[in-house]
């Protein structure tokens, strides 16, 4: 994140965060291209959907980790999300970008009306009232069938591709596109005085009121972007699936989302891809997996479910900072070529 | 008239079931400020094993007093392996872990059990009683719930009110310093809370099972229900959870009534941020002081 732990270290980033996030972005963006054109259509949209988790993840890892509030109704604002883009396709023709703006707009609204009470809530309290959230909204969903399709769900469509570019790997692209974006205006937010006010406030509410902070409003500020972020995941996550409907937002969504960023690191944005790719992969290793112990077909869907629990255990009870945690102390403790000497050392 | 008395009957029924959960989580909460999310979990888990039991021919009433036992060893385990680990960490560690120990259990349910929606036996008939000439919607069973609850809360209310344990107890969580330096077992204190919520944990599940579409899922609900009801109560009185059960019951079942049941989640949530907004520390909850 910070130069500091750059993996480049010789390189002299600017100082300035905005320019220093934005060449970031677009070296990400230059390798993941690289590895987009050279995988097939299949793994394209496997990047993208890890993409789009990154999205939800760095929302809830600002929320959870920099500001102090836990959510475990993650999945229901990118419920949200995903029913707006749906909605305004089904029935307007709205510009693309109108749509996905509409996504963000109306998770983030979500995000306002929880995130008030929220603001009164200690840690337990407001896990509670979150839980009911992700348990609440599909059943409502459910309850007006014909506005949100039911059990069918509603069909979205993917803008057309440009020129020669498969579906597939362009659908990926406007995912990336977004998760970049997301990361920096994310990143360059946890730099500005809004950082440091989430942070105070996670740390002491009392502290960060005398300092001039408003406490509450700050609070709430962290949740409407979080669920934003959220929304614009949910609306990504609709493309992909190519049709949205209630079972893709059961609790464990939420939870998976919860474990996810647990492992990749609260707190951390860079670490949210590890967290990303986990939530991919898990499912399908865990399908294997339940194929080689010769365990049912139904078998492996909980043996994932299984391994999410056991990751939120075993990270909180023995690495609460998760993989980017460890991948930090790993950089500052493992001894290097020519520490200590500037002359004739790597650089790595 | 008649729909507005049985739903509220059946409001009653579900809000003492709710009350006894939110009774577990009360006794946890009080004693180590943590709210266990796996409590509906682990009553789930209980009442998976009963319904084995009783598969091999076990007698329902040696089935119900077995799964209360494993469930009193089930809370103490998880308290002493994944909670006291956590002594004195953030407060959301307690909360996720909880949370990675509800996924756990259901993975596991659905592994071992499969995922279709089993039947469970009931105590006694679950046919509406009749009173005059007109059935109303509160059976035997219903009788049973609310004997069996009634018996757990005046149980928990004399233990810990006239008994020296009780006492103890009350003493380890109000200052478990203090207790600790007059010879109270603090540590052994906790894990008998746990424990004790983990009967009670376990009742619910038997309570609930019949009358719900029993699979490793049919407690989630219930919990956020008890959660809305234990809040209610200010997560610390019995007796709080009691009423804020009931009150919880009534709400979902006119919800449920006079709008359909796909909203009663909806209004549980509305309940509980209500219910927050208006007095967050519950309605029983004394004044608390915060020392800065």
């Amino acid at each position: 994140m910070t130069p500091r732990h750059s993996l480049l270290r010789g390189v002299r980033l600017p100082s300035q965060p905005l320019a220093r996030h934005l060449i970031l972005a677009l070296g990400g963006a230059a390798i993941l291209y690289l590895i987009t054109s050279s995988l097939s259509p299949y793994n394209d949209f496997e990047v993208g959907e890890i993409a789009l988790y990154v999205i939800a993840l760095a929302g809830l890892s600002l929320l959870t980790g920099v500001n102090g509030q836990i959510s475990l109704g993650h999945g229901a604002f990118m419920a949200v999300g995903a029913y707006t883009v749906a909605l305004l396709m089904t029935h307007t023709h709205l510009n693309f970008i109108i749509e996905l703006l509409a996504s963000i707009g109306s998770a983030a609204l979500l995000g306002l009306v929880i995130g008030i009470p929220a603001t009164r809530l200690k840690g337990p309290y407001l896990a509670g009232m979150t839980l009911l959230l992700a348990l609440a909204l599909p059943p409502v969903a459910d309850k007006w069938s014909t506005t949100f399709g039911g059990d069918q769900g509603l069909s979205t469509t993917v803008p057309t591709a440009p020129g020669t570019v498969n579906p597939e790997e362009w659908l990926a692209w406007i995912q990336i596109i977004g998760a970049l974006l997301t990361f920096v205006l994310l990143a360059n937010l946890l730099q500005s005085r809004y950082g440091r006010a989430f942070r105070a406030v996670r740390d002491d509410e009392v502290a960060a009121s005398l300092a001039g902070i408003h406490v509450a409003r700050t609070k709430v500020t962290a949740f409407v972007i979080s669920a934003a972020c959220a929304g614009l995941a949910g609306a990504f996550l609709g493309l992909s699936t190519g049709v949205v409907n209630t079972g893709e937002f059961p609790l464990t969504l939420s939870i998976q989302l919860l474990a996810a960023m647990v492992l990749g690191g609260t707190g951390t944005l860079v670490g949210m891809w590890w967290g990303a790719v986990l939530l991919v992969y898990l499912p399908q290793w865990s399908t294997s997996l339940s194929g080689n112990f010769n365990l049912g077909s139904g078998a492996s869907a909980y043996l994932a479910t299984i391994i999410f629990g056991v990751v939120l255990i075993v990270v909180m009870i023995a690495a609460p900072t998760g993989l980017q945690g460890g991948l930090r102390w790993a950089w500052r403790h493992v001894p290097r070529f020519g520490s200590g000497s500037s002359a004739g050392s790597l650089r790595v | 008239m008649e729909l507005f008395i049985n739903v509220t009957l059946d409001g009653v029924a579900n809000g003492m079931i709710f009350a006894a959960l939110a009774l577990a989580l009360v006794l946890i909460f009080r004693a180590t400020r943590i709210v266990n999310f796996a409590q509906g979990a682990m009553g789930m888990i209980t009442t998976f094993i009963a319904s084995s039991l009783l598969g091999q021919g076990v007698g329902y009433w040696w089935a119900f007093l077995a799964v209360l036992a494993i469930g009193f060893v089930l809370g103490a385990l998880v308290e002493r392996v994944l909670i006291r680990p956590l002594q004195g960490k953030s407060e959301l560690n307690p909360v996720i872990v909880t949370i990675g120990l509800l996924v756990v259990l259901e993975g596991l349910a659905g592994t071992i059990y499969g995922n279709s929606s089993r039947g469970f036996p009931a105590a006694y008939s679950q046919s509406g009683l009749t009173v005059g000439h007109t059935k109303i919607a509160f059976s035997h069973f219903d009788v049973f719930i609310l004997v069996a609850v009634l018996v757990l809360m005046t149980g928990t209310l004399v233990l810990f009110r006239a008994t020296t344990l009780g006492l103890r107890m009350r003493a380890s969580a109000f200052a478990g310093e203090i207790s600790r330096l007059l010879g109270v077992r603090v540590g052994l204190l906790l894990t008998l809370g746990w424990a004790l919520a983990g009967v009670t944990g376990s009742l619910a599940g038997l309570l609930v099972a019949p009358t719900s579409s029993f699979g490793p899922y049919f407690m989630d609900l219930v919990l956020v229900y008890a959660f809305t009801a234990a809040v209610i109560g200010g997560l610390e009185s019995p007796l709080g959870a009691l009423i804020g059960g009931l009150i919880t019951g009534l709400c979902i079942s006119y919800v449920g009534g006079y709008l359909g049941s796909g909203l009663q989640p909806l209004g549980a949530l509305v309940l509980l941020m209500v219910a927050l907004m208006a007095r967050p520390e519950g309605i029983f909850a004394r004044p608390a002081a915060r020392r800065v």
